[in-house]
């Protein structure tokens, strides 16, 4: 396929403006002018739209098919959210009219949301006080990072080291870094699948500024020793950080805030439901205790006596600004429809769903390939390709053969610690019908893998493009087009 | 490929051939390949001291990126600049023209904790 400047055709135009009848003025000064016409493709109208409808017919989403991304959480997205967000009073605001003169009251609807949405998420993950800035996940575990940063700087606390575990979201150690921090990783105790208290017993100290844990973790498995790890972190003031990730699998049965974890970021785009995955934007709203609170960044929204809302700026102690505005209010207002659509009892279906359908896949697949934990696992579950490497077949080539079956492929090479991982999160949404259809999928891979395994290295053939070359990709990567 | 005898190996699936008070350090054969194709070697600098164990530059593979770490303490004396066109030379040929980086000033009793071929293929058979 042609990207668009190729198709371009020297004065062709999708417009025709009438000849101006007045005399041509320039405003800009002759210095500021560009000397040549811009790079633009010349194009009709007619053009322009079948190449955009030809390139959203080669798009695949979760309204295609399903799309079982591990860690990602891709379930549906409620089309009646769009519509509100959509609704004028929201859409149309301008986001520094709430800082204007009288223009607080003229945003009270919006600032509700925000307000209400913060309530909700304390309730749900059972911690005191919520901002919804942070503009995706990584940027909450940034933003947490900082906020245990300023509690140590304002205790005096001199403290150097996060620990995460070694199953751990990249974003993790990454965030640990940015926000100034060493990284030790806690490695994961193969009999469990979990983090193991006795190790980590071993490694924590007063140097220790805080642990990001993620439970259930990346092997969808749920840590029962969490109150013990807990108890060991505030046993030398670190900070327990819950990574949201993996929401979806314990709503309404589990609260990080009960478990005595300090700090949550949670995915509005991953747990409640809105767009992602190139349709994005995200949200990471973090969540803190009370003795976290007077870091949080601002603004923050406050209720007066009144029942009305303002903007609040007076937080000495605040980490400051972290994002324009008020984080990414369309996702947040979505995310606010979607909780009250569900109510507390729907999400706690949703969650159940979400679990049970994980675990059906993963007991409908123990027969075709290796399941590195086979227990009861959360909302998504692991499966190895270990069994097919013997004819000479990885994950990748799963993966791929997938894509010509007219699946997503599930998360392949992560978490790091299995090999040939692939990580499968059907989400709730999904009906039986469909989970059944990707299982046969799996099977059949799994047959053709020790009969044709030629076939599955070829895969995919029903894709504009067949099998990239990855590591000519990463090695040389040429991302400009030169005509 | 067979797991050389001369050299010594860390659990974090380093080798590291020691010669006097100098040694070379490579990933095994077992690394490249969980790795995948390798596409860029991040070397630690030359003259810096590394720790046992301790972090030594990166690896990265289409797969991840992954720390390599010092099976020794020492000095950094030299890296494989041969690496930074060619890293796909740890896949092919990981105990030879795949090293990374030699030390010097080492001190060859902390190789004690190290495993021998035998006991590193038992390691990788344990799948731990």
């Amino acid at each position: 396929m042609q990207i668009i400047f190729e198709k371009s055709v020297p004065e062709r135009h999708g417009v025709s403006l009438p000849c101006s009848d007045v005399p041509a003025r320039h405003t800009v000064a002759e210095k500021y002018r560009r000397k040549t016409d811009a790079a633009l493709c010349e194009l009709s109208e007619l053009d322009v739209v079948r190449h955009f409808t030809a390139l959203s017919r080669r798009n695949y989403g979760v309204d295609t098919n399903f799309y079982p991304l591990g860690s990602c959480t891709m379930k549906y997205n409620p089309k009646i959210t769009e519509k509100i967000a959509g609704l004028t009073g929201f859409s149309a605001l301008h986001p520094l009219l709430p800082q204007l003169r009288r223009g607080g009251m003229l945003t009270q609807g919006a600032l509700a949301v925000l307000y209400e949405l913060e309530q909700l998420l304390c309730e749900i993950l059972g911690m005191d006080a919520f901002t919804v800035h942070p503009l995706a996940g990584a940027h909450g575990e940034l933003t947490g990072m900082m906020l245990i940063a300023a509690y140590h700087r304002d205790k005096g606390n001199r403290k150097t080291e996060i620990l995460i575990p070694d199953e751990a979201h990249g974003t993790n150690p990454s965030s640990a870094a940015i926000a100034g921090f060493s990284v030790r990783s806690v490695p994961t105790d193969p009999d469990t699948g979990v983090l193991d208290t006795n190790t980590l017993e071993a490694m924590i100290g007063e140097q220790t500024a805080g642990i990001m844990m993620t439970n259930p973790n990346t092997l969808g498995l749920f840590n029962p020793q969490i109150a013990r790890i807990a108890e060991l972190a505030h046993r030398y003031d670190a900070q327990l950080y819950y990574d949201g990730a993996n929401l979806n699998a314990i709503l309404g049965k589990f609260r990080p805030g009960d478990a005595d974890f300090d700090i949550v970021h949670v995915n509005l785009h991953k747990t409640f439901a809105t767009p992602h995955g190139g349709g994005g934007p995200g949200a990471g709203p973090v969540g803190v205790r009370k003795h976290l609170e007077p870091f949080l960044p601002v603004s923050r929204i406050t209720k007066r006596t009144d029942n009305t809302y303002a903007l609040n700026y007076d937080f000495p102690k605040s980490i400051g600004y972290i994002a324009p505005f008020y984080g990414n209010f369309a996702v947040c207002l979505k995310a606010y429809a979607y909780i009250l659509m569900l109510g507390g009892k729907g999400l706690i279906e949703a969650s159940e769903n979400a679990v049970l359908n994980a675990n059906y896949v993963m007991h409908s697949l123990k027969n075709d390939y290796h399941i590195p934990y086979l227990k009861t696992c959360m909302h998504e579950c692991v499966v190895s390709a270990k069994n097919q490497m013997k004819h000479g077949i990885h994950a990748i080539d799963i993966a791929k053969a997938l894509i010509d079956r007219g699946f997503h492929p599930p998360t392949v090479y992560f978490p790091l610690i299995i090999k040939e991982t692939m990580m499968i999160e059907p989400t709730e949404t999904e009906s039986k019908e469909t989970l059944d259809a990707f299982i046969i999928a799996m099977k059949e891979i799994a047959a053709a893998a020790k009969e044709t395994p030629d076939a599955l290295h070829a895969a995919p053939q029903t894709t504009p493009v067949g099998r990239l070359d990855e590591t000519k990709a990463a090695k040389d990567m040429d991302v400009n087009f030169t005509g | 490929m067979t797991t050389p005898t001369n050299l010594k190996y860390s659990k974090t699936h380093e080798w590291v051939k020691i010669e006097g008070t100098d040694a070379t350090v490579g990933i095994t054969q077992h690394a490249q390949e969980a790795l995948g194709d390798i596409t860029f070697v991040d070397f630690p600098k030359t003259g810096t001291n590394v720790k046992k164990e301790g972090s030594a530059g990166v690896i990265e593979s289409v797969k991840a990126a992954s720390d390599i770490y010092s099976p020794l303490a020492g000095k950094v004396a030299e890296i494989n600049e041969g690496l930074e066109t060619a890293p796909e030379s740890i896949n092919s040929d990981p105990y030879g023209s795949g090293w990374i980086f030699k030390l010097t000033n080492i001190n060859a009793a902390e190789a004690a904790g190290l495993m021998d071929a035998a006991a590193y293929d038992a390691f990788v058979e344990s799948g731990k």
